[in-house]
């Protein structure tokens, strides 16, 4: 049987690639930071249906989606207003792994599909007021909170907390959810660790098989520190060899570094990847209190300038970005060229933590 | 189709198939040992890693998965790509669940049939791996050329059309097979591969070739010299024919051109199947060459026969680390305690390298290459020392002195010091390194603490000069008086007697010409330092009356008459216009755009050995240290390529600019009218009988009046980034020679990124010399149109130049290069400047400067006159001390 999305998600696909062999595309900001500002308290967070759940689930943020969907709707509105073609739905700690916090593992496909639906709801309803422009929904998936090649035990670094198929089967689970709900892309996000991003990558695969069609699959990566490096020690093009066969839609980074100290790094990865690079740094590093605190207009004039350099076809914000940041954003990049896409050559690549190409 | 021109060295010793050793360890289950090995694979350079399990009494699928975990928690192996090798697809699958990055799984065939191969195929695809494909059906292995190029034809269209496999990530194994088994069929085995290779990749687009070479050569085991000869003979022709890949030993490779001709015509006949009887001739010969056959073999054997403590001195003036930890023990065992190895014959060994390094029969590369023998030797009997101290509280060897090196605050240069305290290391020496950019408070704290004997300082950049008078006046003001030794580029004997010595009398500062006279400094400063001092005081003394005397003497132009005689341009049309105005930044380049463009001369000189590049290798002293520093020198280079060790960056910009008086005004566009910056020039005044004119760069720019357009360039590259990293690799593996190497090549890339650079902005970027053709060694030579000089250095030498022109260029944000607070570019590895196009343009040296061009430039740059006479301290005519006194 047909599934119910996939002539929509065809058309999503090919409109997608028309649009970004145009323009510059633009992703929303943070949804943590616009539902810090509801200042939701435990009851909030619980609302009816979980009113006598044994655990605190205050800070649960993606079970919002179920439990306070009309603030999740207007964030997802806001960014779209603001200038967004993509939101992200709700959905970066939806899996079995990450939801064992709270013990609500067996809510992942529900919270997926709802967190799909309800953005899937809002982009319909802002591209039916203005056709020409339509807007998407992009399936977030998180890195979980486990790493499938660091051990968490210094003493015995061959020990693994989560295995490569246990991985497989939550990202699994998380991607279903958000394909039945209506995402016209899946975003494979955060990536601090590549063998966990590579275990996404094969379920997807297997997702898109059992449901007969394909969505756009976007990878980005998190350098986390002024090294250089993601957590689990690659460079950014070792990282880009390391996921290249799932042939994504874009490659990019995000999170972790404002857009000044990601721009040596998406320089690189621009260098090479014969895809769509995206960008979506945080609003500037976290000042002495944790906060972000970078300007709308700073942001968006560092951003600007990616766009200026050719460094970039798909540009958001991360931690700390607000409607503000993506409107201006929006605007700094309106009227720019999108970056050209390099035709691949045919050299051999592979990589460790560094790349190898022969 | 794309023919890589470079061979793929798979390391093959993390394999329980092909190494007994490590067979062992894995069965015994020390895994700890077993990433020792494959640690050092990595480190003699293998690119990839292949990991084989297959043994019928080990879990292979559990020992593969506990290898590769741990070898994930190990940088230094985990940074090269993983060849995941099982005759048994759920190994290979259970390895590639364990890898981030993107490595290779061998093998998978036809042997099943289609179906079962298309689906292993996918699955390799869905896990991100390339793939080796046997050359293997359902009727068996691939035998001959026919059999071959139909599997592999068959296997790569249901690769790349029905699985969607990547054609460049398919790898064919044709299959290596023996010849001269006496068995005619064989015979051709060697031709096959070798015809199938060549058809492979002239058929199968993108698609390579790899083999396991030490099959061929089965029927002769037992004889060494002919396998390896055997061996190289084959990847000779098979390499020629497209073969880009190969699981080999590369240590026990013979080099093709170094076999016996004889016996090289034998392996021939008998690789290319050229004779019916070749097997026969080959089999009759092999028991003459068994041993003898290749020179090299013989004198390994030779010298491996003799006693340990001849053995010791052999590895370490051979430079030799192969046997070094064997033969360490083996000593260790003969003496009482760990220690007298080291005293022993170790040490006498080292004394045999530094007399032949003082009779100049051993040169720098062949000595830093024997200090990485002994350090991996102490670093072997460092536990032992470690236990015995425990057990008995006994004292350590003391060493002969105890010396502290430090690269002066804000400079990043180390090359030199790093020489330097290997040198002094292999001498017995202490030495306390505190890198680079070390402020005097450090430096003095360190010494106190630790107690040090000498202190030594290394600078490359003009600033350093001023901040070593700064330690050495913060030493005598803290009441030290051990001696102070000054070395590097811009350091020199006038410097130190003149602008040093006197602010250290309590003590004695010492400048050191170079590594090689820095054992003999040190020694005598711990023997017979009293006498020393008296000689060095008596020395400087004479050197700073002479200056003194020089100073009055020689006549200079007032800065006015100097301005009168400055170059003029014969004419001033209007310049080409750049191709764009403002910055670009290039991050396109790749480190093998800019080998050849190195020039190698200032690489020997690094090295203490002089001379000219090429004509050095013919010298009969020092051509042979230069040729085989050379050949580790490219090894290295390509390795650096190949990988990517360092990212090429730069940025350029151009902007309208004028001159005005010993400025340069730059303009924000071509109005003219917005002053984006302005650039200060200094003037020589010597005065000169010729009519040769005094000149500023300014000269070379058009001046306002003159009302014409023209242009300013400016630059900023660096190969630095990843310089560091890769230092610090080496220096783990208690490796200096690598990391000195790998520094002094990352200096030269960033040269050759320079002048690639400036050669492409003549052409194209600004372009006012379109059709300019050179060659390299042209190019050295400067023979172009136009110049591209540095701030900080003799066309103008004020550092703190080089801020307006980072500002200008925003280099920081845009590449990543910092100033540091003396001007130096960090990382080390980097060059900026200015260029300018005028066919007048040359370089120069501004030379010394006056006290009314001083107070001049300290107007213009808006300075106090103090602030002009520190950064410009090397250049001034006067001393600005006494000038002061006098006037008060």
């Amino acid at each position: 049987m047909t599934h119910p999305r996939a002539a929509a998600a065809l058309r999503a696909t090919a409109t997608l690639n028309e649009i970004a062999a145009r323009r510059i595309l633009v992703i929303d900001g943070a949804m943590g930071t616009m539902l810090q500002r509801y200042k939701f308290s435990e009851a909030d967070f619980r609302g009816a249906r979980f009113a006598d759940w044994p655990s605190d689930v205050k800070g649960n943020n993606d079970l919002l989606s179920l439990t306070q969907p009309d603030a999740i709707r207007a964030v997802h509105t806001a960014y779209f207003e603001a200038g967004a073609d993509v939101v992200e739905t709700n959905t970066f700690s939806s899996t079995t792994i990450a939801m064992a916090d709270y013990g609500m593992e067996v809510l992942a496909y529900e919270l997926n599909f709802e967190g799909a639906r309800l953005a899937r709801e809002v982009a319909d309803a802002v591209t039916a007021r203005d056709p020409s422009r339509p807007r998407f929904v992009a399936g977030a998936i998180g890195p979980t909170n486990r790493t499938a090649s660091i051990s968490p035990d210094v003493n015995n670094p061959g020990f693994r907390a989560v295995s490569f198929d246990d991985l497989r089967v939550a990202y699994g689970e998380a991607a279903r959810g958000l394909v039945d709900g209506g995402a016209d892309l899946i975003l494979v996000e955060t990536v601090f660790d590549t063998l966990n991003a590579k275990a996404a990558l094969f379920a997807v695969e297997e997702v898109f098989e059992a449901v007969g069609f394909r969505l756009p699959v976007m990878v980005s990566g998190t350098i986390t520190d002024l090294s250089g490096r993601t957590l689990s020690g690659q460079t950014p093009t070792a990282f880009w060899y390391s996921v290249r066969h799932g042939r994504p839609f874009s490659i990019g980074l995000n999170c972790a570094l404002g857009a000044k100290e990601m721009r040596a790094h998406i320089a690189e990865i621009a260098r090479g990847a014969d895809t769509l690079v995206c960008a979506y740094p945080n609003a500037g590093l976290p000042n002495e209190f944790g906060e972000y605190d970078e300007s709308p207009a700073a942001t968006a004039a560092l951003i600007g300038e990616f766009a200026d350099a050719g460094l970039v076809n798909i540009v958001g914000g991360c931690c700390g970005t607000t409607p503000d940041h993506i409107a201006a954003i929006a605007a700094a990049v309106q009227g720019k060229p999108p970056r050209l896409v390099p035709k691949g050559d045919h050299r051999l690549r592979l990589a460790g933590l560094e790349p190898f190409a022969a | 189709m794309t023919r890589t021109a470079t061979f793929i060295n798979i390391g093959e010793r993390t394999n329980v198939t092909g190494s007994a050793r490590f067979r062992k360890l894995i069965k015994e289950g020390d895994y700890g040992t077993a990433l020792e090995v494959a640690r050092e694979q990595v480190e003699n350079g293998a690119q990839i890693i292949d990991v084989n399990m297959d043994e019928g009494l080990l879990d292979s699928e559990r020992a593969m998965v506990t290898f590769l975990n741990l070898v994930a928690a190990e940088p230094d192996i985990a940074r090269v790509p993983v060849m995941v090798d099982s005759s048994k697809w759920s190994v290979i699958e259970a390895g590639l669940k364990c890898l981030q990055g993107k490595g290779i799984a061998n093998s998978i065939s036809m042997k099943e049939g289609e179906e079962a191969f298309r689906e292993a195929a996918r699955r390799v695809l869905r896990y991100g791996a390339a793939v080796v494909v046997m050359a293997f059906d359902e009727k068996g292995q691939a035998d001959t050329y026919q059999r071959k190029i139909e599997i592999c034809r068959r296997s790569y269209d249901i690769l790349v059309n029905e699985v969607g496999f990547p054609p460049e990530d398919i790898i064919f194994d044709p299959n290596i097979f023996a010849v001269a088994t006496g068995i005619e069929e064989h015979d051709n085995y060697g031709v096959d591969f070798i015809e199938a290779t060549r058809w492979i990749r002239e058929n199968l687009p993108g698609a390579h070739v790899s083999g396991g070479v030490s099959n061929l050569s089965f029927s002769f085991r037992g004889n060494e010299p002919v396998r390896a000869a055997m061996h190289s003979v084959f990847l000779y022709h098979a390499i020629a024919a497209g073969m880009d890949m190969g699981i080999v030993n590369a240590g026990q490779l013979t080099v093709y051109d170094d076999i016996d001709p004889e016996l090289r015509e034998l392996c021939e006949d008998v690789v290319l199947n050229r004779r019916k009887d070749s097997t026969e001739r080959l089999v009759e010969a092999a028991a003459r060459f068994k041993g003898d056959g290749v020179q090299k073999k013989e004198v390994d054997a030779a010298w491996r026969s003799w006693p340990v403590a001849k053995r010791l001195e052999h590895a370490l003036v051979s430079g030799i680390t192969e046997f070094i930890e064997v033969d360490t023990e083996e000593a260790r065992q003969t003496v009482e305690r760990p220690l007298h190895v080291i005293e022993g014959p170790l040490m006498a060994g080292m004394n045999v390298v530094g007399d032949l390094f003082g009779a100049g029969k051993m040169f720098l590369p062949q000595v830093v290459k024997s200090a990485r023998v002994m350090k991996q030797a102490v670093a072997y009997l460092m536990p032992f020392m470690e236990e015995e101290k425990r057990l008995s509280g006994l004292d350590q060897r003391s060493a002969t002195g105890k010396v502290l090196l430090a690269t002066v605050k804000g400079d990043v240069h180390d090359i030199g010091k790093n020489i330097v305290g290997v040198v002094l290391q292999c001498n017995n020496f202490e030495v306390i390194d505190l890198g680079v950019m070390v402020s005097s408070t450090r430096i003095l704290e360190t010494a106190r603490n630790e107690n040090v004997d000498i202190i030594g300082l290394s600078g490359l950049i003009t600033p350093s000069l001023d901040e070593m008078c700064h330690v050495a006046a913060e030493m005598e003001r803290e009441g030290f008086d051990m001696p102070l030794l000054i070395g590097g580029a811009t350091t020199s004997r006038i410097h130190t007697a003149v602008k040093i010595h006197p602010n250290y009398q309590r003590g004695q500062s010492v400048y050191v010409t170079d590594a090689s006279r820095a054992v003999g400094v040190v020694s005598r400063l711990m023997s017979d330092r009293t006498a020393f001092f008296d000689e060095v005081k008596a020395e400087y003394a004479t050197i700073a009356e002479v200056h003194a005397r020089g100073q009055a003497d020689r006549r200079r132009l007032s800065l006015e008459d100097a301005r009168a005689k400055r170059v003029r341009l014969a004419a001033t049309p209007s310049m080409v216009r750049p191709s764009f105005l403002g910055t670009r930044v290039i991050d396109d380049w790749r480190l093998a755009d800019l080998v050849d463009f190195i020039d190698w001369t200032p690489f020997f000189s690094a090295w203490e050995i002089k001379g000219t590049y090429p004509l050095l290798f013919e010298d009969p002293k020092v051509g042979e240290a230069a040729r085989a520093l050379y050949a580790d020198a490219r090894a290295m280079l390509t390795q650096m390529v190949a990988e990517d060790w360092l990212t090429p960056r730069a940025v350029v910009g151009f902007w309208p600019a004028a001159s005005d008086g010993d400025d340069i005004v730059l303009y924000a566009d071509e109005a003219r009218r917005e002053r984006l910056a302005t650039l200060h020039m200094l003037r020589q005044q010597m005065a000169r009988a010729s009519d040769r004119g005094n000149a500023a760069l300014s000269d070379f720019v058009a001046p306002v009046s003159a009302g014409v357009a023209d242009y300013v360039g400016g630059f900023a590259v660096s190969t630095g980034f990843g310089e560091d990293a890769v230092a610090e690799r080496f220096a783990r593996a208690n490796d200096d020679y690598s990391k000195i190497l790998s520094q002094s090549l990352a200096d030269r890339l960033a040269e050759a990124f320079a002048e690639a650079l400036h050669a492409k902005v003549r052409r194209e970027l600004w372009g006012y010399a379109p059709n300019e053709t050179l060659g390299t060694a042209e190019m050295i030579a400067e023979a172009y149109q136009g110049i591209r000089p540095a701030p900080g250095y003799p066309a103008q030498p004020d550092h703190t130049e080089k801020r307006t022109l980072f500002r200008l260029l925003d280099a920081e944000n845009a590449i990543g290069i910092r100033l540091t607070e003396s001007c130096a570019m960090w990382p080390a590895s980097s060059v900026s400047g200015l260029y300018f196009a005028r066919p007048e343009s040359h370089y120069f040296g501004v030379g010394k400067i006056e006290r009314d061009q001083i107070e001049d430039y300290a107007a213009r740059k808006g300075w106090p006159v103090e602030e002009a006479e520190r950064w410009l301290a090397p250049i001034l005519a006067y001393d600005p001390l006494r000038m002061r006194q006098a006037a008060e």
